[in-house]
């Protein structure tokens, strides 16, 4: 193998990255608040919700666990405008990273929720809250504290998946190692600048959702 | 101007979907094959081969399935090899799939208890023969849900190998795309022929997870 690395372009094209890795992180900051937001109310519907939303919900999180990201980002992109709404290349990519984020958060909150104990639900009822109310101040937050650890596997799996989004021209870092292979034709190094950055970026991640947990979980997990 | 019928559409698309189905089925195969290895270095006695395996692992859950294949795709050509996007493919499919199979294994059977290899040892059985005769056996069963269940991943992860210019059902939905200029009808009939590959793989994964967990659940 005789071929010379040369990352003398990171000179000249560090802003790109920059710029890239705040898009990225925009993504991901924006999935994560809404998509996880989704994942509660489908997860409500779901394991406790009116009979006839169930199906709807049951379909969606089906739907979108079984495609590809990459298929749902097309669709939402190319396919919605003939239905009407044209969204930029920035908001199709948020709204796709919701959406998808929305559906597997849904059945690991799920799982949170079904894995309370009865006991906690008569116990709200047992002070006169309604179903929603025992939800809302008794289940919820135990159900999240339960599955945190899994959620942050797929908020840091998202991320990753995110990758994705340049294909419809959303500037993210993906998209910058992109504009400057193809002016540098310093392919392999731009790649492995970039996948270190994202490597960077998941164990930056995953310390941030551990600490979020810290600080909305202060106390001991009920079981 | 050409007109085209769903059928036209559709018959295209059915016959890229073979090479999706190929590629997964040699990603998953492979990936299991170099995931069994992983879990062998992963719950080794010896410090240097688990900390190999974890650094491995990490490293490719810790990277985007997306830049693994940019790398497999121009890294090998930096030894001169002219590398068809095939292989880059299934390369970087393989060594994908394996990390996240290795660490799926290694939950299996950190699951088993330890009395067994114990009981194991206790019969003069040597590491490999615990982990053959005694260990696999019982966790290979707790292992059938979640396998199944990522055979699913590895099936979504192909349609990223589009992108490098592997000829599969997303790409093909891209080229139908920019003939047809119907991506809502297209991308439509690409996600439901993914659907249909992946739901059943899906729900057989929880079902035999609800067959073999009865015990563990609430309600």
């Amino acid at each position: 193998m005789n071929y010379q690395f040369e990352f003398g372009w990171l000179a000249e094209y560090y802003p790109q990255i920059v710029k890239g890795i705040g898009i990225t992180v925009e993504l991901i900051a924006v999935g994560a608040v809404a998509g996880i937001s989704l994942g509660i109310f489908c997860a409500w519907v779901r394991a406790l919700g009116p009979a006839w939303l169930k199906p709807i919900i049951a379909l969606y999180v089906e739907l979108i666990r079984n495609t590809p990201f990459l298929i749902q980002i097309f669709f939402i992109f190319f396919g919605l405008p003939s239905l009407g709404p044209q969204l930029s290349e920035l908001q199709a990519a948020n709204v796709a990273m919701v959406v998808n984020l929305g559906a597997y958060s849904c059945e690991i909150i799920r799982a949170g929720i079904q894995a309370t104990p009865k006991g906690q639900f008569e116990a709200g009822a047992s002070l006169a809250m309604t179903r929603f109310e025992t939800f809302r101040h008794v289940v919820l937050v135990p159900s999240l504290q339960r599955i945190w650890p899994a959620l942050s596997s797929q908020v840091v799996i998202v991320m990753l998946g995110s990758a994705v989004v340049s294909q419809i021209a959303a500037e993210d870092l993906t998209f910058a190692a992109n504009f400057i292979q193809s002016r540098t034709f310093r392919a392999f190094e731009a790649y492995i600048v970039s996948t270190t950055v994202y490597l960077a970026l998941a164990v930056l991640l995953r310390q941030v959702l551990a600490m979020v947990g810290g600080l909305i979980f202060p106390r001991r997990a009920v079981p | 101007m050409i007109e085209f019928t769903i059928w036209d559409i559709l018959r295209n698309l059915l016959l890229a979907t073979r090479w999706t189905i190929v590629l997964s089925l040699v990603s998953f195969i492979g990936g299991g094959i170099v995931g069994l290895v992983l879990l062998f270095l992963r719950v080794s006695k010896r410090q240097w081969s688990r900390s190999l395996a974890k650094y491995y692992i990490e490293l490719f859950q810790g990277t985007p399935l997306l830049m693994q294949l940019f790398i497999a795709f121009f890294g090998l050509g930096l030894f001169g090899i002219d590398v068809p996007a095939w292989l880059a493919a299934g390369l970087a499919l393989i060594f994908w799939s394996a990390a996240f199979l290795g660490e799926i294994w290694r939950g299996c059977v950190e699951a088993i208890a330890k009395g067994q290899w114990e009981a194991a040892a206790s019969l003069g059985m040597g590491r490999l023969q615990q982990m053959r005769y005694v260990i696999l056996p019982q966790a290979m069963k707790i292992a059938v849900p979640p396998t199944v269940g990522f055979s699913v991943q590895v099936i979504k992860g192909t349609a990223l190998t589009s992108i490098i210019g592997f000829v599969e059902l997303s790409k093909a939905g891209t080229v139908v795309t920019n003939a047809t200029f119907q991506p809502f009808t297209v991308y439509g009939l690409v996600a439901l022929i993914y659907f249909a590959l992946c739901w059943p793989l899906s729900w057989s994964s929880q079902i035999l997870e609800r067959k073999l967990n009865v015990a563990h659940r609430n309600y």
